[in-house]
């Protein structure tokens, strides 16, 4: 009887602690911008990738197919947060965007690779390295070619 | 007591089956393993219910099947929260509701590394008739499961365990290593153990067309676990160890099936493992939680 007692106060607990947590992040100052009204500065992370990383160059740049695949991925992983066309929501902000759109190949892989732990972006190394470069492929067909012209990768 | 208990467990799994099949869901990438952990941590808002199930073979006594159900959460990017109940049949006696877990899994660096670490901290208060084999410590033996339900549920364990994982991932593989010490809150010494793992998915490369039974939804691996014995005797003398391949079937629907048939290494171990799991993630919990109770997100 203790033990079922103990379990209930503990779910109670844990329902508590999602319950404040999950007010902390509604009540407070949003962490990252929708679309409409976005924040630059949420995309400086953009600019801690390391040279190396930057220049690598995406394996699937030439594969048709690789859009399709990652458009399937970013469905199933990324678009509860970054929405369903990758315009951003309350969670987690728009891929469509000139930050992004203009940042190499190399520099969303690495993003992605090492997410932005401090700030909800998951880690998602765990999806394999060639499926990684399919869903960046992906979000570089987002932009269309305006956003994408400033692209280094683009500039000779 | 008995019944009170079986009927409580009987109902949370039901009402968390429910609530899964009626929530939205996140496709997940799980890994294959049931006692290893990766470094891997929960998507931050995100809630896993999942149900597991060990059926033990028993030399002297009656065979089990153990089963727990945890949820889940991903407080944040860097933190991942969970709550076990656990439940044990032992075949010829009875149906007990055993104890709960509190774990808490901590990702201390910022970036990936080579090697990353997650920490681990576990408080568990269980009876001694647990047989969830979650993991393996100390001088763990087959024998120690001899002891009827009634007699063993009289026992309280009040425990915490710390881990240290240790992962990475190259080249599609994950290869996981954990050192466990736990220590009984009773005047018992720091107990230690193991669990290495390795895992793949069978295609590295996603299909350009939706499918269930692609390749890449699969994932196959095995893993290995074992007791290291205590502060006063370190070592493998009087422990049990276990092999077991392992599979995970991501479906695009959310949901992920794992199983795994577990071989004991040596006489002290039980001699035969199956264990199977399902699970599904729950898309936006904390958002669901929040408006629930007013909130904007």
């Amino acid at each position: 009887m203790k033990a079922m007692a103990a379990a209930l106060a503990v779910s109670a607990s844990f329902l508590a602690v999602s319950v404040v947590l999950a007010q902390g992040r509604s009540s407070g100052k949003p962490l990252v911008a929708a679309a409409p009204g976005y924040d630059p500065a949420i995309y400086a992370e953009l600019q801690e990738a390391p040279e190396k990383a930057r220049n690598r160059a995406n394996p699937f740049e030439n594969d048709p197919r690789a859009v399709a695949a990652g458009a399937i991925l970013f469905e199933q992983h990324c678009a509860e947060c970054h929405g369903k066309s990758a315009e951003g929501s309350p969670k987690a902000p728009s891929l469509v965007v000139r930050e992004v759109q203009s940042a190499t190949p190399g520099t969303l892989f690495w993003l992605l690779t090492n997410g932005v732990v401090r700030k909800k972006m998951p880690v998602w190394s765990k999806l394999p390295e060639p499926q990684r470069w399919q869903l960046v492929r992906y979000i570089k067909s987002l932009g269309g070619p305006a956003l994408r012209a400033e692209s280094p990768a683009a500039q000779p | 007591m008995v019944s009170f208990s079986r009927r409580a467990l009987l109902g949370c799994l039901s009402f968390s089956v429910l609530w899964a099949l009626y929530l939205p869901v996140a496709a997940a990438q799980e890994n294959p393993y049931f006692v290893a952990y990766d470094h891997y941590l929960e998507e931050p808002g995100n809630l896993e219910i999942e149900y597991f199930s060990t059926l033990g073979t028993q030399r002297g006594g009656n065979n089990f099947h153990a089963f727990w159900t945890e949820l889940e959460y991903g407080a944040t990017a860097w933190w991942t929260t969970e709550l076990y109940l656990d439940g044990q049949t032992s075949f010829g006696d009875s149906t007990v509701f055993t104890g709960f877990r509190w774990e808490n899994r901590f990702r201390p660096l910022k970036l990936e590394h080579f090697i990353n670490p997650v920490l681990y901290f576990e408080y568990e208060n269980k009876s001694g008739a647990d047989k969830i084999l979650k993991e393996i410590e100390g001088h763990d033996v087959e024998s120690d499961f001899l002891v009827a339900n009634r007699q063993a549920q009289k026992e309280r364990i009040h425990e915490v365990e710390l881990k240290l994982i240790l992962s990475s991932t190259f080249k599609g593989w994950n290869i996981t290593e954990n050192t466990l010490a736990a220590k009984n809150l009773s005047n018992s010494p720091w107990e230690f153990g193991y669990a290495l793992g390795a895992s793949r998915p069978l295609a590295l490369e996603a299909s350009a067309k939706r499918c269930t039974l692609c390749p890449q939804n699969f994932i196959g691996g095995v893993e290995m676990y074992g007791g290291l014995g205590d502060r006063h005797s370190f070592g493998l003398h009087d422990t049990s160890h276990y092999l077991a391949p392992v599979l995970a079937w991501n479906l695009p629907s959310g949901w992920t099936l794992r199983i795994s048939p577990g071989f004991g290494l040596n006489d002290n171990s039980h001699g035969f493992l199956l264990r199977w799991g399902v699970s599904r993630e729950i898309a936006g919990f904390a958002s669901m939680v929040s408006r629930l109770f007013g909130g904007q997100q």
